[in-house]
């Protein structure tokens, strides 16, 4: 179980909702997948009050947890009319806040970051701050009311995977009681597991779902992955030897020769 | 069988001349004051069903084929089959990849391949894709040809406020597109951007794909030294006009194909609603007398003479099993 502000989900993967072929497979993703969570983006959709019609109705009706997201959001300002336009949307106060400080990495701006957050916490958000692995602004965020983390892997859409591995396992060893998802970077199942085995509390994807060849398949693939990565990390996993260990005692063993 | 078509868009056009050419005495009706103003209006007319398999469905693909020799014969000398040329930047070499792996149909091409179809992009990509079976056509002459062959063949088309009345036809065909668009319907419109660029300085011989990451375009030359630039994907119902946004990105990827188009005239932008179904695959549904053929999405050109064909078949074996004549 995992609780996010007040509310308990299972599943431990998070999926964005944009870059599908259809939107009959996105929720065929969704729902195979077992996801409870989805993130939608509000900035672009919702130009000149066209409201996402249809689309964001589609959302609505997948009976989930819906965390609007400011995805594309370069200043404070922007990010905070567009999470309060999304709590009307989608009478929520979830949500994710982006505040994006490069166009070519997509490198969250920290310290408007924080500003937002304060803002937005203060008006009675509940605030996903999508961050870097940077402890500091990590507990700045917390400072001013964030009560989850979401540090990036490696950049948005990039598929790199954890680039910073002992980053991402410091940001978990300093913050134990925080619910920590890994949000954006990557690109194969076997790198949610990894993130996972280092003790994170679930993942967000997008692209690497969206835009796969059988979205619906590696939905399914990266649920399987999540669910071993934790599952190992409270099993307690080997640390790496240096020499050969056998399974079995050789002491007393008939000896061929 | 009489038949009322509703919509002078590209849906409606191709159904009226298939039924038509089959004996079916049909009637158009167009609350616009002239046809194809709808999403037709805003269409890159690209015949690239392989293209499109990247992300389409395989149904797509496979009834996008048939196409190319249907607006062929309806319109003879309209079609360019020139192909579809597909490239990418050096950085983004990995999208070229992950685009062949989703198609067929294709070959690959280096830089002297690349200069050999499209002089003017010589020395400007080091790879490519050409997919040598794709066509595509002016949409804007498509739509008005189809309409002059319709109206050769004594088809009536009623536009604006008269509606003539339905009691008079046996069969209802709603082609509206994004005017059918309510709840219940499982249409939703998807929006889409384009914009057309007027330079002598570059000429092209067939539509070409830039692929990117985050910013994916084509543009598909046209007569009289016209680029057809698209398209965004946006799921919104509003049809207001360009974003800045949209502009800058388009202008930018067109730049970055070549930086001719950096000189070009902005001559036309446009933005409408495509119409699609949650599977974003066109569907032919049928309520006692009335018919829909909806949901076209970004395939307009490519799939409406297949759910045209589709609309014949279907109303021949309802008047066969009838044993009425069409």
């Amino acid at each position: 179980m995992l609780k996010l502000y007040n509310t308990e989900v299972q599943s431990r993967l998070l999926l964005g909702t944009a870059r599908y072929p259809s939107p009959a497979i996105m929720e065929e993703a969704i729902r195979q997948s077992g996801t409870e969570i989805v993130t939608v983006s509000l900035r672009r959709e919702t130009a000149r009050g066209g409201g996402g019609g249809m689309f964001f109705e589609i959302i609505r009706n997948l009976s989930v947890h819906v965390l609007p997201n400011t995805a594309g959001c370069h200043s404070v300002k922007e990010a905070v009319l567009t999470a309060q336009m999304a709590r009307d949307l989608f009478n929520t106060n979830w949500i994710k806040l982006e505040v994006i400080g490069n166009h070519d990495t997509l490198a969250p701006d920290v310290f408007q970051l924080v500003e937002a957050a304060r803002i937005l916490s203060s008006e009675g958000f509940e605030v996903f701050p999508y961050t870097t692995e940077d402890l500091i602004a990590a507990e700045r965020l917390l400072d001013v009311g964030c009560k989850v983390l979401m540090p990036w892997a490696a950049p948005i859409g990039s598929a790199r995977g954890p680039v910073n591995p002992a980053a991402l396992k410091s940001v978990r060893a300093y913050f134990p009681g925080t619910p920590l998802i890994v949000d954006a970077g990557l690109g194969r199942p076997s790198h949610a597991t990894q993130v996972m085995e280092f003790g994170f509390d679930a993942v967000l994807l997008n692209t690497a779902v969206a835009s796969a060849a059988d979205p619906v398949l590696m939905a399914n693939a990266f649920a399987s992955a999540i669910e071993a990565g934790r599952n190992a990390y409270p099993a307690g996993m080997l640390e790496p030897r240096d020499i050969a260990v056998p399974s079995t005692p050789v002491i007393g063993q008939a000896v061929f020769s | 069988m009489r038949i009322l078509i509703r919509g002078a868009g590209v849906a409606g056009l191709t159904a009226a001349y298939a039924l038509t050419r089959r004996g079916f005495p049909v009637e158009v009706v167009e609350k616009s004051a002239a046809v194809g103003l709808g999403a037709s209006h805003y269409a890159g007319g690209m015949l690239a069903p392989w293209c499109e398999g990247e992300t389409a469905d395989e149904q797509v693909v496979k009834a996008g084929k048939r196409s190319i020799g249907w607006w062929d014969e309806a319109l003879p000398s309209l079609v360019i089959r020139k192909g579809t040329l597909v490239v990418a930047q050096g950085r983004d070499a990995n999208e070229l990849n992950r685009f062949a792996s989703r198609t067929s149909h294709f070959e690959g091409l280096d830089e002297a391949g690349i200069a050999a179809l499209e002089p003017a992009l010589e020395g400007r990509f080091r790879r490519g894709l050409f997919f040598a079976e794709e066509a595509h056509v002016d949409p804007r002459a498509a739509i008005s040809g189809l309409y002059k062959r319709l109206r050769a063949m004594g088809v009536r088309f009623h536009f604006g406020e008269a509606d003539p009345a339905e009691a008079g036809f046996d069969r209802i065909v709603d082609c509206t597109g994004k005017a059918a668009i309510s709840d219940g319907s499982g249409l939703r419109g998807a929006r889409g951007e384009m914009l057309y660029l007027r330079t002598t300085e570059i000429s092209l011989s067939r539509p070409v794909r830039l692929l990117h990451p985050r910013l994916p375009l084509y543009v598909v030359p046209q007569s009289g030294n016209r680029f057809m630039v698209g398209a965004t994907m946006i799921e919104s119902e509003n049809d207001g006009a360009i974003s800045a946004r949209s502009l800058m990105e388009l202008l930018n990827a067109a730049y970055a194909l070549h930086p001719a188009f950096g000189e070009a005239e902005v001559i036309e932008t446009g933005a409408g609603i495509r119409p699609t179904y949650a599977n974003n695959i066109p569907r032919i549904t049928e309520v006692g007398q009335y018919l829909t053929v909806n949901g076209m999405y970004r395939h307009g050109f490519l799939m409406a003479p297949h759910l045209a064909e589709d609309l014949v078949s279907h109303l021949l074996n309802t008047c066969f099993l009838k044993g009425t004549a069409p």
